[in-house]
């Protein structure tokens, strides 16, 4: 109970956001299995501020997935609420948050899921048509989009013919086509060799720096943890731990350090994700 | 999502599986091949019908000699009670009755030259001709005169002409039937199939007098003709003449009348209806095709479904509504079954074409038919597609992202 009250009094001082963004109130989740009740967030409340840049950690089973999914709107809080950009969502309709989804939120996951057999610009053109944008916008916004990544020139690719690191990039775009306010990224360097998982932190970490956008992420790793402002560490369905990353490292300055994969290591790679679109366990990557 | 997005990707999902679709397609488009052809054949056989009835007129009312008495059922042809003065009674004493023209028949050989055929040969009067609507392409018909006298004079069909002379004319020349030479005054215009598939234009026109003393040496006739002065009195008349043969014929109970009397409209409706319960018994086995694809639609959405989960979790994760969704897997399912109504109304066009072309079948291509097969095939795509599109829509976008 005092490390919960501890953790309540550090999120309220939470630097690097000024506005905030979303704010949690007491928020419980429990599941219905079967006989057997889960009570998978047991009494979350924090707050993000704009800009920030927060991990959030945890073994499987902490609640980080189900806070994940919480933030995402993509599932609602047994008990509790949730402001998201000042509207309390933890009461809309499943129309109402897949608006907010599709305006509010940009999601990247370890999977990448992105639809096969579809261009990389399709692909991130994919929440412009929900929003009901008009096809020469959608085109250029999702342009755009795959630019920032540093992907233009493989517009017309098919998933299957990008990397790892390239198809996590165009998820990427994705998440950013619709100008959200919030990156939520369920562990997206899981599938992806240390190098590539840098070159995807400094994405974000440029993302966040230079254009402000807040990002929250969920990783078991500390060496990815570090690349953020603020770390979250979840336990039994509570936070454990909040706090601040004294010696952050800045992917830009870490990947001069680190080796680069030859060209044929970054070719198989990217055959192995055609052949099997599905997971790549991380035990065989790293 | 406007229509054409949802249209763009139910378009791209199938092409994605090309050789799925186009089977899953193809139970769509066998039912709806198979309906359009039999449709197309019904509607032919049925024109046909209704062609030879106007041919004979709708007026057309026409009394047989025969029996169904119990016992001694002898059918049509089989008695030899009426006779030409029978007629006569009629056109005396039932004024609806107009005109009326008393029919004989029988087979014999006829020959010229090195020549000979068998056609059916017919014994009447020139009303005959008048009440059959039925002219000569060359010549003329014999007279009342010939036939008071029994004269040896004839008018040929053209396929007896064609059989007999060749390309040479026929008209003045002389044939013989049996042993007794015949004039040939005329040639009737050609007439085709009947509606039962015999040809109307192997037959010889005589006088009656002379079929019945010469050639097939009977006192009675077979049949008449006649023709009523409307369509409504035709109906109306039919009692009268039952009542006036009863009469001439001294019948008590109706069950022993040896003629029996129709008019055009109740043969009509014998031929349509019996050419009706073909097609819907054609009709139901092939909406039967439709069924099982529609069911084949289901099938392979359903499996759509489930293969394509993670992609229904991603397409909500960025904003999708169930909604959305549901509209997407069910514009997928009418997509397919429309493209296999229209290839199959292809198909069925096609089909009844060379059946009409190969097997001489008449066929009528029925714009209706075409409306109904596509408004089906929609609505086929809509009723089987519900489901699937609904299982979709209810997935939750947590599990269905994590699903592997």
């Amino acid at each position: 109970m005092s490390i919960e009250a501890k953790s309540e009094h550090v999120t309220n001082t939470a630097s690097g956001g000024n506005a905030e963004l979303i704010r949690l109130e007491n928020v419980h989740k429990i599941y219905q299995l079967g006989e057997v009740q889960v009570h998978a967030l047991r009494g979350v409340s924090l707050q993000i501020g704009r800009g920030e840049f927060v991990a959030v950690m945890g073994a499987s089973g902490s609640g980080k997935s189900t806070l994940m999914n919480i933030l995402g709107c993509l599932d609602r809080p047994t008990r509790g609420s949730y402001f998201l950009d000042g509207t309390d969502v933890s009461q809309l309709s499943k129309v109402e948050l897949a608006r907010i989804r599709n305006q509010k939120i940009g999601f990247v996951f370890q999977q990448f899921n992105l639809l096969p057999r579809t261009s990389a610009l399709e692909n991130v053109e994919l929440p412009t048509i929900y929003a009901g944008v008009s096809p020469a916008e959608r085109h250029s916004r999702a342009l755009a989009a795959l630019e920032r990544v540093g992907l233009a020139d493989r517009a017309h690719h098919f998933p299957s013919q990008l990397s790892g690191g390239q198809q996590q990039r165009v998820a990427i775009a994705r998440a950013l086509v619709n100008r959200p306010s919030i990156l939520l990224a369920d562990e997206p360097t899981g599938n992806l060799d240390s190098r590539t998982s840098v070159e995807i932190m400094d994405i974000l970490q440029h993302l966040n720096e230079e254009e402000g956008l807040t990002v929250v992420l969920v990783t078991h790793e500390h060496d990815i943890a570090q690349y953020a402002k603020r770390v979250l560490e979840f336990r039994d369905g509570r936070i454990r731990k909040d706090y601040q990353v004294s010696d952050r490292w800045v992917a830009r300055e870490v990947l001069p350090t680190l080796p680069v994969l030859d060209e044929l290591d970054a070719v198989e790679l990217g055959a192995q994700d055609a052949t099997a679109p599905g997971p790549v366990s991380p035990s065989e990557v790293w | 999502m406007d229509f054409m997005n949802t249209l763009r990707i139910a378009l791209r999902a199938l092409a994605r599986n090309k050789l799925r679709s186009a089977l899953t397609m193809l139970g769509i488009i066998i039912g709806v091949g198979a309906v359009i052809a039999t449709v197309s054949i019904g509607q032919g056989a049925e024109y046909l019908i209704q062609q030879g009835i106007e041919s004979l007129g709708t007026n057309a009312v026409f009394i047989a000699a025969g029996s169904n008495r119990a016992g001694a059922r002898t059918g049509f042809w089989g008695v030899r009670t009426l006779t030409v003065e029978d007629m006569e009674a009629i056109l005396r004493e039932v004024p609806l009755i107009r005109s009326a023209a008393p029919v004989v028949f029988t087979r014999a050989q006829v020959v010229y030259q090195n020549q000979n055929w068998r056609p059916r040969i017919e014994g009447t009067t020139p009303e005959y001709f008048q009440i059959r609507r039925w002219g000569v392409q060359a010549g003329g018909i014999f007279s009342e005169d010939e036939v008071r006298s029994a004269a040896n004079v004839c008018v040929l069909g053209v396929t007896v002409a064609r059989l007999l002379f060749g390309n040479q004319d026929p008209i003045g020349q002389t044939i013989r039937i049996g042993e007794i030479p015949f004039r040939v005054v005329g040639v009737l215009e050609a007439k085709g199939q009947s509606a039962m598939g015999e040809d109307q234009d192997d037959r010889l026109i005589a006088p009656y007098t002379t079929v019945q003393r010469k050639i097939a040496g009977i006192t009675w006739i077979h049949y008449i003709n006649a023709s009523a002065i409307t369509k409504d009195a035709a109906q109306a008349a039919v009692p009268q003449i039952e009542a006036l043969l009863r009469e001439r014929h001294r019948i008590r109970n109706p069950e022993d009348d040896d003629f029996f009397v129709s008019t055009q409209s109740d043969v009509a409706e014998m031929a349509t209806q019996t050419e009706r319960v073909m097609n819907l018994l054609l009709g139901s086995i092939a909406s039967v095709s439709l069924i099982v694809g529609g069911i084949g639609i289901m099938n392979i959405m359903l499996v759509s479904v489930t293969e394509r989960t993670r992609e229904i979790g991603v397409r909500m994760a960025v904003g999708a509504t169930e909604a959305d969704v549901r509209r997407q897997f069910l514009v997928e399912a009418v997509t397919m079954s429309m493209a296999g109504g229209v290839i199959g109304i292809i198909s069925g066009l096609v089909g009844s074409w060379a059946i009409a072309k190969f097997l001489g079948w008449p066929t009528l291509i029925s714009a209706t038919a075409i409306v109904i097969a596509t408004v089906v095939a929609a609505g086929i795509g809509i009723l089987f597609g519900i489901y699937p599109a609904w299982k979709a829509a209810q997935l939750d976008p947590i599990e269905a992202l994590r699903y592997e």
